[in-house]
């Protein structure tokens, strides 16, 4: 059997789905930025494929940007983390409610 | 001549707008000063366009601007000075330099001074462009103007309740009566298709008489609500509650007499419709007695000069409506003088009464206030139709029109008789309540003395404003030739002549005999020691006439049992019923749900990270499934269709 670009592509929504699950269900702040990576890299994964289907590269150029962005994302969001962390000594979600209205 | 014509009608704009910007602060002479001096320069603009048209120059017609043109409607603001503009012109802007430089002394204490000056010229602005303009509804808009500027003067004193409601009341009466007017005007645009008066005054000559006599019909009910007209009369002695120089300017020299105004003004039609003219001259005559009548037995200063005015008033839509518009203008210029001192004077009684305005309660003032007294009584003289005052020529000239009835419009030779006689009896009867007025303010006992007062001459700046008016009061009636040369060609004017040389001099002298004895018996009656102050105990107070009389005939109660009380509960039904029970309910049932949706999901916003994200996701999901559903709608839509067209809808 021949890995079509629909296996691609499942393979991709079931990562987007695993990603999402973990973004409404997890209550850890670190845990929350390992399925917001699992979202962006299975996009990453769909352009991919796509952009391998059509034969043009944009889709993979797309996908470098995507890697770059959630690289400093990652850094900004992992140091506003640490600070987070030394000041209320918890990254339980349902501890930061400092927004509510 | 158009500089001139520009500088007339926007030089008090000026001076309103300018004391309009003091009109929080506290008194400021200066804006006294600055509007009389913009109303002064007015009239020296009015004087040489008098001067102008009456060495014959061609009316000068101007147009400022465009303001609707749509479709065949065109209508600018244009304005015109011709022979019946420039006499109006005159009398606005001369009586109004004269209240305003007399309001300085009269106004002189009041807190609301500024305000007062920024309403008086934004009156005189609305009054200009009323008389000059070229079309109805230029003449509309000052027509609305004088109306607004006549509310917030009789409502100046806006902490006296008495006051906000003789406004109103002066403003709802007029609203019923523009109603008429606005019909009116309607039915000139829609019949001649222009509301230019040239255009419009052309077009008449081919329209037939029962359009024409609607037409006169509803533009008179404009006529009758803004000069106070039975039925509409009862706001203009209700609107003596404003201060005495408006009662001089508005109620009494100028925007009462916009009704005959616009009469005089419409002569081309009136004139093509004399059976109206009859009606509008019968209603004339009516009110003229039934004024003077209610003038007689009054005990309120003001109010006895306000019925007199609406008798005067009554002269002039005689005039009017018998086809003789240039006796009418005549008497509206001279009428404009002498009441106008006549309540400058009555001015000057107040302050020095402390405003009390019961005439029983003054009595000897003539020495204390010599010159008021010296000045109200010539013109009395004036009102009266004494020779050789202003009022009996044009006084006299209504007789006479009357008399000889109308050769213009019917070419015939109408007489009026019952006009006539109605008029001559109502002659005594002014004379009578004028000089009874005179008598009990200025003769007989010293009875303020009981009541505690201490009266005093007026303020020079008073006494020197008035004079100019008094000395018109006078002398006017040596300009009717003039006149009558000066708007004969714009007015059709006739001289009414009575046959016989025997029976002018026997209705003249009848007439000054007659109102020369009623003045004898006013005297008689009211200048001696045993006048006091009525106290309804005496068998004059307890006849019945005098109740009618004093009551008004009941008009304003009949008015407040049978129109204003169940209007009332109506409203009240309507306010309780429909209002709260229906309309309310329904805004506020719209915003009840709103509001409750919100307080609903306000829960949503709890700052719990996670519930976000998981709210934002679902979010996410029901776009996606929108989109979805679109997208297959879009695609499939010629399917959906057959389908649906298979299900037979």
């Amino acid at each position: 059997m021949e890995i079509g670009l629909t296996h691609y592509l499942v393979l991709s929504t079931i990562l987007f789905a695993i990603g999402l699950v973990g973004v409404m269900r997890r209550k850890n702040l670190l845990l929350l930025f390992f399925a917001t990576e699992i979202l962006l890299n299975a996009v990453n994964v769909a352009f991919a494929a796509i952009s391998h289907y059509y034969g043009d590269m944009t889709g993979q150029m797309f996908a470098f940007f995507v890697i770059a962005i959630a690289a400093s994302e990652v850094a900004v969001g992992l140091g506003l983390l640490i600070v987070w962390y030394k000041r209320h000594g918890s990254i339980d979600l349902d501890a930061l409610a400092t927004m509510k209205g | 001549m158009e500089t001139y014509l520009y500088i007339a009608l926007f030089a008090p704009l000026v001076g309103s707008l300018f004391s309009a910007l003091f009109t929080a602060t506290p008194k400021k002479l200066f804006t006294g000063i600055v509007g009389s001096l913009l109303i002064f320069t007015s009239l020296v603009s009015s004087t040489i366009l008098l001067m102008y048209i009456l060495k014959g120059g061609e009316p000068v017609h101007v147009t400022m601007m465009t303001w609707m043109a749509t479709g065949d409607l065109y209508i600018p603001f244009g304005f015109v000075v011709d022979q019946i503009s420039v006499t109006m012109m005159m009398v606005v802007t001369l009586v109004s330099t004269v209240v305003h430089i007399y309001s300085i002394g009269y106004m002189d204490h009041d807190k609301g001074f500024n305000r007062f000056f920024a309403w008086l010229s934004a009156f005189v602005f609305s009054m200009m462009i009323l008389v000059m303009s070229d079309n109805y509804a230029g003449l509309f808009i000052g027509w609305e103007g004088v109306g607004l500027c006549s509310w917030g003067l009789i409502g100046f004193w806006y902490h006296k309740e008495s006051a906000t409601w003789a406004a109103s009341e002066a403003f709802i009466m007029n609203r019923i009566a523009d109603l008429g007017m606005l019909i009116g005007l309607f039915l000139v645009y829609w019949n001649t298709g222009t509301l230019q008066y040239d255009g419009a005054f052309a077009a008449f000559h081919t329209l037939d008489i029962s359009t024409l006599t609607w037409i006169g019909i509803f533009l008179f009910i404009g006529a009758m609500g803004k000069s106070a007209q039975f039925p509409l009369h009862t706001w203009l002695a209700d609107a003596m509650e404003g201060p005495t120089p408006v009662s001089a300017l508005i109620h009494a020299a100028t925007m009462v007499t916009a009704g005959v105004y616009l009469v005089i003004r419409s002569h081309e039609l009136y004139s093509l419709i004399p059976h109206v003219g009859l009606f509008i001259a019968s209603l004339g005559a009516f009110v003229a007695l039934f004024a003077a009548s209610m003038a007689l037995v009054n005990r309120d200063m003001k109010r006895i000069i306000a019925y007199s005015t609406l008798s005067q008033l009554g002269y002039m839509f005689v005039a009017a409506g018998l086809g003789a518009y240039w006796v009418a203008l005549f008497h509206l210029m001279a009428h404009a003088f002498f009441k106008a001192a006549l309540f400058l004077g009555a001015g000057n009684v107040m302050h020095a009464m402390d405003d009390e305005l019961d005439p029983f309660k003054m009595g000897g003032l003539r020495k204390k206030m010599k010159w008021t007294w010296i000045m109200m009584g010539l013109a009395s003289l004036a009102l009266s139709g004494i020779f050789p005052f202003a009022g009996f020529f044009s006084k006299d000239a209504i007789l006479e029109a009357a008399f000889v009835g109308n050769h213009t419009a019917l070419h015939v030779m109408e007489h009026h008789y019952i006009i006539y006689a109605v008029l001559l009896f109502t002659a005594g009867l002014t004379a009578f309540y004028s000089f009874r007025l005179v008598a009990l303010i200025f003769h007989g006992e010293e009875r303020f003395k009981l009541f505690g007062f201490h009266p005093h001459e007026a303020a020079k700046i008073m006494l020197l404003a008035i004079a100019p008016l008094v000395i018109l009061a006078i002398i006017a009636g040596a300009f009717q030739t003039t006149f009558f040369e000066m708007v004969q060609e714009a007015l059709n004017a006739v001289e009414y002549h009575v046959h016989s040389q025997i029976v002018v001099w026997i209705m003249t002298i009848g007439t000054q005999v007659f109102a020369i004895s009623m003045i004898i018996f006013a005297y008689v009656k009211y200048n001696n020691s045993r006048v006091s102050v009525p106290d309804g105990t005496s068998r004059l107070e307890n006849s019945f006439i005098y109740k009618l009389l004093f009551n008004q005939y009941y008009i304003p109660h009949f008015y407040a049992e049978y129109i204003v009380k169940p209007y009332r509960e109506i409203s009240e039904i309507f306010w309780t019923k429909v209002d709260l029970k229906i309309v309310d309910a329904t805004v506020d049932g719209i915003a009840g749900i709103i509001y409750g949706t919100g307080e609903k999901t306000r829960q949503m916003q709890s700052g719990n990270l996670s519930t976000m994200l998981t709210w934002m996701v679902a979010g996410l999901v029901g776009l996606l499934s929108l989109a979805v559903v679109f997208g297959l709608t879009a695609r499939y839509s010629d399917e959906i269709l057959l389908f649906l067209s298979a299900l037979g809808v």
